[in-house]
C-alpha cells in the first residue's frame, strides 16, 4: 500500500531528525541530512499512481542533488576546515534532542486540528514537515559551528519540501525546478561563504563572529 | 501437588539457567576476537569455588554488608517468578504486579547500592553514585516501555501484558528495551565487565570487597537479572504467550539465545560510551519507548 | 511582451559583461543597461499595456506604479558605479557588473510576478545574487555580514516559501484547480480556507517582512548596510525593500479577498508602529552612519506597512512613499559612501569634520538627511503627511500619534550624528582622503539628481504617476 510506505518514509524522516539533534560529529549530521534529502526525494515518485517521465527525472534529480551534491560541498568545505566535532552547542544535545521529540510530538498532535484534503488525512506530511522545521530551527539557533548551522538550514529546507508534496498535483513542474535550483545555488554561495569564513578567521565557530555590534 | 512441582520447576530453571548467560556472551566476544575464551559453564565454575571460599569482612561494616546481597537476590528471583514463562503465565499473578516487578528490581539495586556503601571505600561510593544515576534514566525509559505494553494490552498484569503480539511499535519498543538491557545489566556501551580499572567501573566496583559466597550470591543475581531482562524483551516483541507450550518454550529459548548473541555481539562490536554521552543514549531509549507508547495510544495511525 | 523585455534586457546585459574582456570599460554596462531599462519602464508607465489577468508575468498596475523608482535609482547607482569602480580599480569586476545587472533583471520580475511561486523564485534569486555583492569589499567584518544576511534572510525565505505552500493548500481546499496566480487567488475569495489562510498570512508577513527588514526581522539590516558598499546598499534599501512590499501587499490583497481583511491589516498596522519604535530606539544610541541608514531604513519599512494596513487611502501614501524612500535613500547611501571612502572610518568616534573635507558630499548627507525626515518641500514629507491624515480620518488616532513621536526620535538621531559627521574639525587621520578620493563630477552628480527628483516628487507629482498609483490601489484594495 503506497500509503503506508509513504508514510513509513515521512516516518524515518522525522527519526533522522532526531538523529541529527542528537549528533555531536559533524560528518554525521551531514550524513543524516542526506538520507533525509534521499529519502523524501523518494517520495513523489511513490505517490503517483502511474509512471510519468517528467515526475521521475525530477525525483531522481533531487534525490541526486540533496544526497549527493550539498552533502559534498558542505564535506568538502568541512574537511578544508579541519572540523569534525561540534564544540558545545548552546542547546545541549540532551534538551535538543528532549525539544525535538517533544516538537514531533507537538506536530502530530498539532496538525489534527488543520482541515485536510481527504486525500491527505493520515498521511504523515504536515506532522513532518512541522517536525524539520522545529528541529531545522533548533540545529540553527543551538549550533555554534557554521556547517551544523547549514544542516539546520538544510533539514528546515526538508520540511517545507515535504509540505509541499501536499500541493504536488498542483504545483507546476517549472516551479519546483525554479525551488530546487534556488535550493542548489543557494548551498553553493553559502559553502563558499563558508571557505571564506574559515580563511577570514581560521575556525567555523561562528562565536567569533562577533565584531559586528553597536 | 501440581503447583508445587510446577514452581519447584520454574524456580529450578530461573537458578539453573541464569548463569548460562554471561557464558554465552563471553564466547560470541571470543568467537569475533577469534580466541578460544573461557567455556560456556565458567560461570557455574566460579559459583561453586566461591561458594567454598571463606569471607573477608571489614570490622566496620555492619550487616547490611552480608545482608545487602542476600536480600537483593531474593529480590531479584521474586521478580523472576513474576514474568511469566510463555503461556504457562507467572508463578505469582495478580492486578498490578508489573508494578511489584519494577519495584523489585529496584529494591535489589538498592541493596547492591547499600552494600557498597557499607565498606565506606571511595570507589564503591562512587561506582554507586554513578549506578543510581544511570539508573534514574534507565527506569524511566524502563516504565515507558512497561506502560506501552499495558496500553496495548489494557492490563496491568504481566501475563496478559506480554501475552499478545507487540503492536505497531514493535521495532521501537524492542530497540529501547535492548538499551534498557544493556544499561541495567552493565554490559557495554554503558559499563564495560571487563575492565579492571576501578575509576572506569560502574557495577563491577560496587561489588569489589565482596568475596566468598557474598560474591557468589550478587553474581548469580547479575545473571538472573540479564536473564529477567531478556526474557521481558523475547516476550514483549514475540507473542508466545499464544503458542502451545511446547513451541512457545522453544521460541522463549530461541529469543533469549538470540538477545545473547546480540548483547554479545554489541559488546563486540562498540566500545564502551564516555560518561557524559551515557545521558543521551538513555534518552534516546527513553524516546524509543515514547514514540512505542503514543503509536500504541493511537493505534498505529498519525 | 515588454514585462519579459524588462526582465531579458538587464540580463543579455549581465551575459554580455560577463564576457566582456575589458575590465576598465566593462562598468559601462551598467549605466547602458540601466538608461535602456529605464527608458523601457517609462514608456510602460505612459503606456499601460492591457490588463491579462491570467498572466504570470505582467506589468499591472502595481509594478507600473513602483517599478519605475527602483529602475531610476538603478540608473543613477550605475552611473556612480563607474567612477566608484574606477576607484576600486585594483578589484576584479566581472562578477560586481554583471551581478548588479541580473540583480535589475530579478528585481524587475517580482516586481511583475502575478504567479505564487514565480514570486518566491524572484526574491529568492534576489537574496542569492545580493551575496557576492554583499561581499565585495573581501574584509572579516564583510565575511561576517554576509553569513548573518543569508542565514537570517535564507531563514526568512524558507518561511515565505513554507507561506506560498500553505496559501496554495488553502486554494486546494476552496475547491481551486491549483491555479496560483494571485488573479485566481483573489477571485477565489471567500471558499479560501480561513486557518490555511492565516498560517499563510503570518508565515508570509514574516518570511517578505524579513527581506523588508520589519523588526523584529531586521537584524540583518544593520551588519549587511554597514559593510556593504554604498551602491550595493542603495540596491538593497531602495529596490529590494521594494520587491517584498509589492509581495506583502499582493498577499494582503488575496487575505483580504478571503474576509480576513481587518486581522491583516491589524497586524500589519502593529508591525508597522512596531519597526518605527525599534528604528527610533537604535537611531537615538547608534554612532556609526552606516548602520543609522539601515536604521533609517527599517523606520520607513515601518511607515510602508502602516500605510498599507490603512486601506486604500494609507496604501497611496505608502506608494508615493516608496518613490521618495527609494530616492532619497539612494542620494543618503552613495553619499554616505563618499564620505566614508575619503574619511576612511565609520563611526562619529573617527570622523568628524567633513564638511571642510568633502563639501560637496557633505552637503547632499546633510540635505538627504533633512529629506528623509520628512523635511518639505522633499516627497518623503507630503507621502508621511498623507499617511498621518489617513490615520486621523479612519480613527487611528493613537497609531497617528506614536507615529509622530518615532519621527521626532529618529529625526534626533538622524541630526545628532550626521552634524557630529559633518560638523567640526577634520581628524588627522582623513587629511589624505580630500586626495585620494577627489569629488569627481562621477560621484556627485548621480545622488544630487535623486535629490532633485526626490524634489520634483515633492512639489509637483506627475499626473500620470498619481493616476497610476490610484489605479494600483484600485487593483489591490477593490471597492465591493
Amino acid at each position: 500500500m503506497s500509503g503506508a510506505t509513504v508514510n513509513l518514509l515521512v516516518g524515518v524522516a522525522m527519526g533522522l531528525n532526531l538523529l541529527a539533534l542528537a549528533s555531536s560529529r559533524v560528518p554525521s549530521i551531514i550524513r543524516a541530512v542526506a538520507v533525509q534529502g534521499m529519502v523524501l526525494g523518494l517520495i513523489p515518485l511513490l505517490m503517483e499512481t502511474h509512471f510519468d517521465w517528467l515526475v521521475a527525472t525530477v525525483a531522481v534529480v533531487t534525490m541526486a542533488v540533496k544526497g549527493f551534491l550539498i552533502p559534498a560541498l558542505l564535506g568538502r568545505a568541512m574537511r578544508s576546515a579541519h572540523i569534525d566535532r561540534e564544540i558545545e552547542p548552546f542547546i545541549g544535545y540532551v534538551p535538543s534532542l528532549l525539544l525535538g521529540a517533544a516538537g514531533t510530538i507537538a506536530a502530530v498532535a498539532g496538525a489534527r486540528a488543520l482541515p485536510l484534503l481527504p486525500e491527505h488525512t493520515g498521511t504523515l506530511f504536515v506532522p513532518g514537515a512541522l517536525a524539520s522545521l522545529l528541529t531545522g530551527f533548533v540545529l540553527l539557533i543551538g549550533r555554534a559551528k557554521a556547517i551544523s548551522q547549514v544542516c539546520g538550514y538544510l533539514i528546515l529546507e526538508n520540511g517545507i519540501y515535504l509540505f509541499g508534496l501536499l500541493l504536488i498535483n498542483s504545483t507546476p513542474l517549472l516551479v519546483e525546478s525554479g525551488i530546487l535550483l534556488d535550493l542548489t545555488v543557494g548551498v553553493f554561495v553559502i559553502g563558499i561563504i563558508v571557505d571564506r569564513i574559515q580563511r577570514a578567521f581560521d575556525s567555523l565557530d561562528t562565536r567569533k563572529l562577533t565584531v559586528l555590534r553597536e | 501437588m501440581m503447583p508445587l512441582v510446577e514452581s519447584l520447576l520454574r524456580l529450578l530453571v530461573w537458578l539453573l539457567l541464569a548463569p548460562l548467560l554471561p557464558g554465552l556472551i563471553n564466547q560470541v566476544k571470543a568467537w569475533v576476537a577469534g580466541r578460544r575464551g573461557p567455556p560456556a559453564l565458567q560461570l557455574y565454575y566460579d559459583l561453586a569455588r566461591l561458594w567454598r571460599k571463606g569471607v573477608v569482612l571489614s570490622h566496620l561494616a555492619s550487616p547490611g554488608f552480608l545482608a545487602g546481597p542476600a536480600v537483593g537476590w531474593v529480590a531479584i528471583t521474586g521478580a523472576a517468578l513474576l514474568l511469566p514463562l510463555g503461556p504457562g503465565g507467572g508463578g505469582v499473578s495478580f492486578r498490578g504486579d508489573v508494578l511489584l516487578f519494577v519495584y523489585l528490581l529496584a529494591v535489589a539495586r538498592f541493596c547492591t547500592a547499600w552494600a557498597a556503601l557499607e565498606t565506606g571505600s571511595a570507589f564503591e561510593g562512587m561506582g554507586a553514585a554513578r549506578e543510581v544515576s544511570f539508573a534514574v534514566l534507565a527506569e524511566v525509559a524502563l516504565i515507558t516501555a512497561i506502560l506501552t505494553l499495558s496500553v496495548q494490552s489494557g492490563s496491568v498484569t504481566l501475563a496478559t501484558m506480554l501475552a499478545p503480539a507487540a503492536g505497531a511499535g514493535a521495532v521501537l519498543l524492542a530497540a529501547g528495551l535492548f538499551a534498557v538491557l544493556l544499561a541495567e545489566n552493565c554490559r557495554v556501551p554503558f559499563d564495560d565487565p571487563n575492565t579492571h580499572l576501578e575509576l572506569t567501573m560502574i557495577h563491577e566496583v560496587m561489588v569489589l570487597d565482596h568475596s566468598g559466597p557474598p560474591l557468589a550470591v550478587v553474581l548469580h543475581g547479575a545473571a538472573m537479572k540479564l536473564m529477567i531482562f531478556a526474557v521481558l524483551l523475547v516476550q514483549a516483541v514475540l507473542p508466545i504467550g499464544t503458542l502451545s507450550p511446547v513451541v512457545a518454550a522453544g521460541w522463549l529459548a530461541g529469543g533469549v539465545l538470540g538477545v545473547t548473541l546480540g548483547v554479545g555481539l554489541v559488546e563486540s562490536l562498540l566500545a564502551r560510551f564516555a560518561f557524559r554521552r551515557v545521558p543521551l543514549l538513555l534518552t534516546t531509549a527513553f524516546l524509543l519507548c515514547l514514540f512505542a507508547l503514543l503509536l500504541a495510544w493511537k493505534g498505529g495511525g498519525a | 511582451m515588454s514585462a519579459y523585455l524588462l526582465i531579458l534586457l538587464p540580463f543579455a546585459a549581465a551575459a554580455a559583461a560577463a564576457l566582456w574582456p575589458g575590465d576598465r570599460t566593462r562598468p559601462w554596462f551598467m549605466p547602458a543597461g540601466g538608461l535602456a531599462h529605464a527608458v523601457l519602464s517609462l514608456w510602460i508607465l505612459f503606456n499601460p499595456p492591457p490588463d491579462q489577468p491570467g498572466a504570470w508575468l505582467a506589468c499591472d498596475a502595481l509594478a507600473r506604479a513602483v517599478l519605475p523608482a527602483v529602475s531610476l535609482l538603478f540608473l543613477a547607482c550605475a552611473v556612480y558605479g563607474v567612477w566608484y569602480l574606477r576607484v576600486r580599480a585594483e578589484r576584479p569586476n566581472r562578477v560586481f557588473v554583471s551581478l548588479m545587472l541580473v540583480l535589475l533583471g530579478l528585481l524587475s520580475a517580482g516586481h511583475q510576478a502575478r504567479h505564487l511561486g514565480l514570486l518566491w523564485i524572484a526574491t529568492e534569486a534576489v537574496t542569492l545574487t545580493a551575496v557576492p555583492l554583499l561581499h565585495f569589499n573581501h574584509t572579516a567584518r564583510a565575511v561576517e555580514a554576509t553569513w548573518k544576511y543569508l542565514l537570517v534572510g535564507g531563514t526568512g525565505i524558507a518561511l515565505s516559501l513554507l507561506g506560498s505552500f500553505c496559501l496554495g493548500y488553502a486554494s486546494l481546499q476552496g475547491g481551486g484547480g491549483g491555479d496560483l496566480t494571485f488573479a485566481a487567488l483573489t477571485a477565489q475569495g471567500a471558499a479560501l480556507s480561513h486557518p490555511w489562510v492565516m498560517i499563510a498570512w503570518v508565515l508570509l508577513l514574516v518570511g517578505y517582512g524579513t527581506k523588508m527588514g520589519l523588526a523584529p526581522m531586521h537584524t540583518w539590516k544593520p551588519d549587511v548596510y554597514g559593510e556593504a558598499p554604498g551602491i550595493v546598499g542603495a540596491i538593497l534599501a531602495g529596490g529590494v525593500t521594494t520587491v517584498a512590499f509589492t509581495a506583502v501587499l499582493r498577499v494582503r490583497a488575496v487575505v483580504a479577498a478571503a474576509g480576513l481583511g481587518g486581522m491583516a491589516d491589524r497586524t500589519l498596522l502593529a508591525i508597522g508602529l512596531f519597526s518605527m519604535l525599534v528604528a527610533a530606539l537604535f537611531l537615538l544610541g547608534t554612532r556609526d552612519f552606516k548602520r543609522m541608514l539601515a536604521y533609517s531604513s527599517v523606520e520607513h519599512m515601518g511607515i510602508l506597512t502602516i500605510g498599507a494596513g490603512l486601506g486604500g487611502a494609507g496604501a497611496w501614501a505608502a506608494l508615493y512613499h516608496v518613490w521618495g524612500n527609494s530616492l532619497t535613500k539612494g542620494a543618503l547611501f552613495l553619499s554616505a559612501g563618499n564620505i566614508r571612502r575619503a574619511a576612511g572610518a565609520r563611526t562619529m568616534d573617527a570622523v568628524g569634520g567633513m564638511a571642510l573635507l568633502t563639501p560637496r558630499s557633505a552637503a547632499l548627507f546633510v540635505t538627504g538627511m533633512f529629506a528623509i525626515t520628512a523635511c518639505p518641500p522633499f516627497a518623503p514629507f507630503f507621502s508621511e503627511l498623507r499617511v498621518v491624515r489617513t490615520a486621523f480620518a479612519t480613527h487611528h488616532g493613537g497609531a497617528a500619534a506614536m507615529f509622530l513621536v518615532c519621527l521626532l526620535l529618529a529625526f534626533f538621531g538622524l541630526t545628532r550624528l550626521v552634524f557630529a559627521i559633518v560638523d567640526g574639525r577634520p581628524r588627522t587621520a582623513a587629511r589624505d582622503g580630500r586626495r585620494l578620493f577627489p569629488e569627481t563630477a562621477g560621484i556627485i552628480l548621480p545622488p544630487l539628481a535623486l535629490l532633485l527628483l526626490a524634489l520634483w516628487l515633492g512639489v509637483a507629482p506627475p499626473a500620470v504617476l498619481r493616476d497610476t498609483w490610484t489605479a494600483a490601489v484600485a487593483q489591490l484594495y477593490p471597492v465591493p
